[in-house]
């Protein structure tokens, strides 16, 4: 069972990882417009920011 | 949260403060325009690229979630640049106030919530991992550390995301009443406590997931219940965003355009042909008709001059009117509309929802519940320890997370599908209200109908006479002309030559034809007799032309009737407008009920004096003289067109100019009932059976864990069947 002095930690940092990146798009206000997005998708157009001047 | 650093030197905090004011010049350059029609990625990226391409536009974005574009600019512009702008390639578009609509503390709510959400939703799964290896039969001291990881991470995520109910429930108590959010706190602090307890004693039942995972689904329903919320409110604030009011007044002979809040009794006012009276005022120099559709719902175009009083909310139609302002805010016809409105709110009885009466119900009987289960195991066996456990276990068993999430998953289904057919709830309790309806009564004028006015048929007349009519309409600007000149033009009639064409404001038009006088009006003017109906009238040598005109159905009426007549509702049209309009609107739709000539007393009273008959009245209306009738009713719906007054007072506001969205919204409110009704019935199912269980002790924390996740899925499926 020693084995747990590794997984343990192992699963807590993975989800931990899930945890901050779950954050991160949340800040990067990526929730704002989920139905603009899955529209823009389907142009071609240029759809990054900062716009490249 | 963030707090202001106390600073030692009151310059440093100079500089932070340029900063803001620096923010807010550049908020100068930052507009917010609602684009209601945008739906696609086509629109998206036409509209993007027409703002963008614009001088001055640093940047320009659509949310299509919001149906909203934001445009940065450079420099401070006008807002009416890009709205014609949008206008022009097919997108009618229309200010918002960003200050008015306050979206950004709403917005940080959400993710406040959201960040609880996804903190809970990650120490839950970390401890139900830890914790089926408990249940699969660890022991000893593999299951104490196993029970003290659980507690490392489910203590502190638990106080974190739980805040919300924390601080709700303490709220509660300090006033003294029972909430959801008492029982709620109770069971998570509870589980917590004992199940601590429980380890420090090397226990065999900790019930840290229980803790945690309460608090997940408990959050998932105030996430929910905040957007549904949140959305709404923001249509609501958005729609009275819209309103802008602005007078222009004459000083020293100057024109000048002031907030309508600023004009004081006695000035004079400038009203332009097309303008809307923005106070109450007196005639002083002019002359020119009226439409007052919107305050009284008559469709007639009425005359003034010298001394005629007019108030605020009637559109001037033809020629320009100076005016002595004689009240204005408070003191304006529309402040008394208002007032009749707050004598309708109070005579409403509140509605209590489904979700309050069980909260009424649950609270109290939860709490009894358990601190019986508590006495009782005390009383029987002496052993504290084994009846607190008992108690906490009653408490998480009762699950409230099930009845925490009946209600917000079921209206943000519907919510979201009534959005999608341009409705918008701004009232929590309307789609429960809407469900009881037995009785739809109809505004006529604005509602029905959608304002603009079509020919009824052409009167016996020659071709040459009909020329003539066809050329005096098109020089003149009144709205009855315009349609007559567009009605005979669809007729394939041409144009004739005509001279001296001359306009006289509130009468008519006047023109020589081959040396002899022809003239278009009013009756009056012409020396004809006037009658009920809307008519305009052509004078060409001894004979008289009259042309009717009756207001043109809005698009999708007449199956919206039919449909609400075939599910056994009753139809009635209340409406200011006079008999022979209202008949002949009642007979096109197949109404047989309805009353004209209705003031905005008597269309309250009429509702009142429904809804004492015990009936459940939905009452649709748009205009100012409807607004104490939106009110008293038991729930109300407004087009997006109509005048902010009568959107504050109704429930559901719709989008778009046809009548036909609002087929099938009775029967999806009645969906919506009997889903959270069902609900109610699944969470308290679960309950009958699991509480004996929890009650005689044999509760183990993954009899608790499979209770709470099972009904709260089931209850959160059974909502989803609404799309």
């Amino acid at each position: 069972m020693d084995v747990l002095i590794y997984l343990i930690p192992i699963s807590i940092f993975l989800g931990a990882v899930g945890l901050a990146g779950f954050l991160y798009t949340l800040r990067s206000r990526q929730y704002d417009d989920p139905e603009g997005d899955a529209q823009r998708i389907l142009t071609g157009e240029w759809d990054d920011r900062p716009k490249p001047d | 949260m963030t707090h202001a650093p106390i600073s030692a030197c009151p310059a440093c905090n100079a500089a932070p403060m340029a900063q803001n004011l620096a923010d807010t010049e550049h908020m100068a350059g930052h507009i917010l325009l609602n684009v209601p029609t945008v739906h696609c990625a086509v629109c998206i990226s036409s509209i993007e690229k027409t703002l963008n391409a614009m001088d001055g536009v640093k940047e320009a974005r659509v949310n299509l979630t919001l149906r909203r574009a934001t445009i940065d600019t450079t420099r401070p512009m006008d807002v009416q640049v890009f709205i014609q702008a949008l206008d022009q390639i097919g997108y009618p578009a229309y200010e918002l106030d960003a200050s008015l609509l306050g979206q950004s503390a709403m917005e940080q709510t959400a993710r406040r919530l959201l960040t609880r959400l996804a903190v809970s939703g990650f120490a839950m799964m970390n401890v139900m991992l830890l914790s089926v290896a408990v249940w699969s039969g660890a022991q000893g001291i593999t299951r104490d550390m196993f029970h003290w990881i659980s507690a490392l991470i489910a203590v502190p995520a638990t106080l974190y995301a739980a805040y919300p109910f924390f601080a709700n429930a303490w709220g509660a108590l300090r006033g003294r009443v029972l909430n959801m959010d008492v029982p709620i706190s109770l069971a998570i602090l509870l589980a917590l406590g004992t199940s601590i307890y429980e380890t420090s004693l090397s226990g065999e039942h900790a019930y840290f997931d229980a803790a945690i995972s309460l608090t997940f689904f408990l959050l998932a329903g105030r996430y929910l219940d905040h957007r549904t919320r949140s959305i709404a409110r923001s249509a609501a604030q958005e729609l009275s965003a819209l309103e802008v009011t602005k007078a222009v007044i004459r000083q020293d002979g100057q024109d000048i355009t002031v907030p309508v809040s600023q004009v004081q009794v006695g000035d004079t006012v400038i009203l332009r042909p097309g303008a809307r009276m923005p106070l109450d005022g007196v005639v002083i120099q002019g002359q020119s008709e009226i439409d007052r559709s919107i305050l009284t719902g008559e469709t007639r175009p009425e005359f003034v001059t010298n001394g005629s009083e007019l108030r605020a909310g009637e559109v001037n139609l033809t020629g320009p009117l100076e005016l002595r302002a004689t009240a204005v805010g408070q003191d304006t016809s529309l402040a008394k509309i208002s007032q009749l409105v707050a004598i309708a709110e109070s005579g409403r009885s509140k509605y209590t929802s489904i979700a309050d009466k069980a909260a009424q119900l649950y609270a109290p009987g939860v709490h009894i519940l358990s601190a019986l289960s508590f006495l009782g195991w005390y009383l029987y066996s002496q052993d504290l320890r084994m009846s607190l456990n008992i108690a906490a276990a009653v408490l998480i068993i009762t699950c409230p997370c099930a009845l925490g999430l009946a209600v917000p998953a079921v209206t943000t289904a519907v919510s979201g599908r009534l959005f999608k057919k341009g409705l918008l709830i701004k009232s929590a309790t309307a789609i429960e209200r809407l469900a009881q309806v037995d009785t739809v009564v109809f505004d006529k004028t604005g509602t029905l109908t959608d304002g603009d006015l079509t020919l009824i048929d052409l009167p016996p007349a020659t071709a040459e006479q009909l020329q003539i009519s066809h050329t005096l309409a098109r020089s003149s600007a009144h709205p009855l002309a315009q349609a007559l000149a567009g009605a005979l033009a669809a007729q394939g009639v041409a144009e004739i030559q005509l001279d001296q064409i001359h306009e006289h404001p509130g009468y008519g038009v006047s023109a020589f034809y081959q040396g002899q006088q022809v003239r278009m009006g009013r009756a009056e003017w012409i020396g004809a007799t006037p009658r009920d109906h809307t008519a305009t009238w052509v004078q060409i040598g001894d004979d008289i032309l009259e042309f009717a005109f009756a207001d043109q159905m809005r698009g999708g009426a007449a199956d919206l009737i039919t449909d609400l007549q075939q599910a056994g509702i009753d139809v009635q049209i209340l409406s200011g407008d006079g008999l022979a309009p209202v008949s002949r609107v009642a007979a096109a739709l197949g109404v047989t009920k309805y009353h004209a000539h209705r003031t905005p007393e008597t269309k309250a009273a009429h509702i009142a004096q429904l809804q004492a008959q015990g009936r459940h009245v939905l009452m649709i209306g748009d205009g100012l003289n409807d607004t104490a009738a939106l009110t008293s009713a038991h729930v109300s719906i407004s087009p997006a067109t109509a005048l902010d007054a009568a959107r504050v007072a109704s429930d559901v506001v719709f989008l778009g100019q046809r009548l036909d969205s609002l087929i099938g919204v009775i029967a999806l409110s009645k969906t919506a009932q009997r889903r959270i009704r069902e609900n109610f019935q699944l969470a308290s199912l679960y309950n009958v059976l699991a509480v004996p269980v929890a009650i005689a002790g044999f509760a183990t924390p993954l009899i608790a864990a499979l209770a709470m996740s099972l009904s709260s899925i089931t209850v959160t499926l059974n909502a989803l069947r609404m799309k």
